[in-house]
């Protein structure tokens, strides 16, 4: 049994960068500042990767969401072992406005059309923190979710999934079709090796618009502010307990 | 004469063309496009410093691999005065070790100025990882590529990329700027060489797999008998002597090698009976701009450690950054590296052209060496106190650097070598 994998990459701001909050603090600076891929998406490429490894899966596909840049996420996908790549052609003002629930419809329909098995796209991205694509995807296309992954194993025509819960770890079966996200302890993704980058090359990346999948990119949210986290203000040392207490009970923490 | 009419002259315009309009990748033509500042008389024109994505994405694997798995080991390998066996391994399975080595050997099939931006990044972490990545590449690599037999590249080529390090002998007690004085002899004996001598400075004498040694087979031709012979590692009477402890450098070992009746088959002479002077001297002439892309990162990776301790120090109720003499100084090194690294990726763009490029690699080379010891100098200054302890690793590049205006031609040889080529061009 060999599947066809749809992995969703996204291109986000390196997690090494000091974030900036633009001036007019509806995001933050994004121009000129290092991109790369979303690390928790590098370990859902790496797990599809080793999948067709094991001959679990035949075929890595990877999508990206973006502007031309985007490209260059799905080059590294491809360098790390994805066999070819779909670029879903976003401009750059439009990103601002992308929600989980309008790449959900992209994946939803990449994965009817390229009668893919197993979704699998990272549990979140760095930037938005959502959380909110791979059960989004899973509910359009009404296909079981296996979320938080840190092990993942096939079974007969199913897959036991490990998740990371709050309470420990849950371990589930789910029925293929499905969606997987990953999470961080899931894998340890390869490097993209300098040979395997100029072989990617050769790899193919479709182009295609969201309105080519008939989804509609309107916006059902709206960014009010975005500011920075308070500044950490320096610690005090009291004598003992009750100036503890009462200091807590003044400044309201209590 | 018209701007483009001289351009056009300057620059043969179908090597140019290839360069530049070549497609990377389906669609990145255009992007190329976006980037550069239009066209000049139907040639795209680019600024120095910005990358085709290929060499972007080439240059971010590195720099990856680099700050994960090197720069931990750092000091150790520093200390231990060896490469960490894990590190070795890493750089021939990410393929650093054969940039330009083809894909039919294992190699990556990519380009000269990819192979000094690998060298660069490596340099900005550790210079001794940088200068073996270097001498792999422009001098060993280099050298089969161009001038060995389809049997000598179907041996050693594979094993280059993928296995192990190659080492480039030349030097010797008696020879070092006067290269030509060597006294390393190679016998004829039917069908073999015999070669007898010692070679010094031999970096990575103990890794090696083989060794590319220049021997005089003919003495009463003067140079003209020198010529270039594989030797593998393990042929009797090669043997690996002396470690030099040096002052910097210190993770790449540094060995005299001896050569005692080392017996070697005539089909390993790489290239022609004795043109190995020529060999040489030309390897030198692509190899002194890798050294550049070292040294350029090296002056890089020393202020990028400097920074930002700049900007948290505080003395007299400030920042020592906001002191301006501070800032001149940092705005001073800042420029001599931009310039620096100009001049070397100026050069290695020309030699990729197929443009003459040998008086603008010894600038580079002379340049970028000299910009290091002024960095890595001015940089424990600025530090303070603590520049000058090992607990940071201002140190390192500071002691690093200085080889950089020694080795693969010291200064003056470069500065001889530019004024000759000067000459020439007001002469004809």
């Amino acid at each position: 049994m060999s599947l066809r994998v749809l992995v969703g990459c996204k291109r986000v701001i390196d997690y090494a960068v000091k974030i900036r909050v633009r001036p007019d603090k509806l995001g933050v600076v994004t121009d000129g500042v290092k991109h790369s891929m979303n690390p928790f998406d590098e370990i859902a490429i790496e797990e599809a990767v080793r999948l067709k490894e094991k001959k679990i899966a035949k075929e890595v596909v990877a999508v990206s969401c973006g502007p031309t840049q985007a490209q260059e996420t799905i080059r590294t996908a491809l360098a790390m072992g994805a066999d070819r790549g779909i670029h879903v052609e976003i401009p750059a003002k439009e990103m601002e406005k992308l929600e989980p629930l309008h790449v959900s419809k992209i994946l939803a329909k990449l994965a009817e059309q390229e009668q893919a098995e197993l979704v699998i796209v990272g549990k979140q991205a760095i930037d938005d923190d959502s959380n909110a694509t791979a059960q989004m995807t899973a509910a359009l296309l009404d296909w079981p979710q296996a979320t938080f992954a840190s092990k993942l194993e096939k079974t007969d025509g199913e897959l036991e999934v490990t998740r990371e819960v709050d309470g420990g770890l849950e371990t589930i079966k789910v029925k293929l079709p499905a969606v997987v996200s990953s999470d961080l302890r899931l894998n340890e993704p390869r490097y993209a090796t300098l040979p395997n980058i100029m072989k990617a090359k050769k790899k193919k990346i479709a182009k295609m618009k969201p309105s080519d999948l008939g989804v509609n990119l309107a916006s059902h949210l709206e960014v009010i502010e975005v500011v920075d986290p308070p500044t950490r203000e320096a610690g005090i040392k009291v004598e003992d307990v009750d100036t503890l207490v009462t200091k807590l009970k003044d400044s309201g923490r209590i | 004469m018209t701007f483009s009419r001289m351009v056009r002259q300057a620059y043969s315009l179908p090597a140019w063309r290839q360069l530049c309009f070549k497609p990377m990748y389906p669609g990145v033509r255009q992007q190329q496009t976006a980037a550069t500042l239009g066209d000049v008389a139907g040639m795209q024109v680019s600024p120095l410093t910005v990358l085709s994505p290929e060499e972007e994405m080439m240059k971010d694997a590195v720099a990856k691999f680099a700050s994960e798995q090197i720069a931990p080991l750092v000091s150790k390998m520093d200390g231990e005065g060896h490469i960490d066996e894990k590190v070795l391994k890493g750089m021939f399975e990410n393929g650093f070790m054969g940039v330009e080595v083809g894909e039919e050997y294992g190699g990556c099939g990519s380009t000269f100025f990819i192979s000094n931006l690998v060298i660069e990044e490596l340099a900005k972490v550790d210079a001794s990882i940088s200068v073996t990545c270097d001498i792999q590449n422009t001098l060993i690599n280099t050298l089969l590529i161009n001038l060995g037999t389809q049997d000598q590249k179907n041996k050693y080529l594979p094993k280059l990329a993928t296995e192990y390090t190659g080492s480039f002998c030349l030097s010797e007690v008696e020879s070092g700027s006067d290269a030509f004085a060597m006294k390393t002899t190679a016998k004829r004996d039917g069908n073999n060489y015999i070669i007898n001598g010692s070679k010094m400075w031999i970096s990575s004498a103990p890794l090696s797999g083989i060794f590319l040694v220049m021997a005089n087979a003919e003495p009463s031709a003067g140079y003209k008998g020198i010529t270039c012979f594989l030797v593998d590692a393990g042929t009797p009477g090669l043997s690996i002597g002396k470690k030099e402890d040096k002052l910097g450098l210190r993770a790449s070992s540094t060995c005299v090698v001896h050569f005692d009746n080392v017996v070697v088959p005539e089909e390993n002479i790489l290239g022609k009976f004795g043109h190995g002077y020529k060999y040489a001297i030309g390897m030198l002439n692509e190899g002194r701009i890798g050294i550049g892309a070292q040294m350029v990162g090296l002056a890089q990776g020393c202020l990028d450690a400097t920074i930002p301790y700049l900007l948290q120090r505080k003395q007299f109720g400030r920042t020592i950054f906001d002191f301006q003499a501070m800032q001149h100084a940092v705005a001073n090194l800042a420029t001599e590296i931009e310039a620096a690294r100009l001049l070397v990726y100026n050069a290695a763009r020309l030699k990729e052209a197929g443009q003459p490029f040998i008086k603008q690699g010894a600038m580079a080379k002379l340049y970028s060496s000299e910009v290091a010891t002024r960095v890595t100098s001015k940089c424990i200054e600025l530090m303070g106190g603590v520049g000058f302890t090992k607990d940071y690793p201002i140190e390192k590049f500071y002691r690093d650097c200085k080889i950089g205006t020694i080795y693969e031609g010291t200064s003056h040889i470069q500065l001889n070598t530019i004024a000759k080529i000067i000459g020439q061009e007001y002469s004809s």
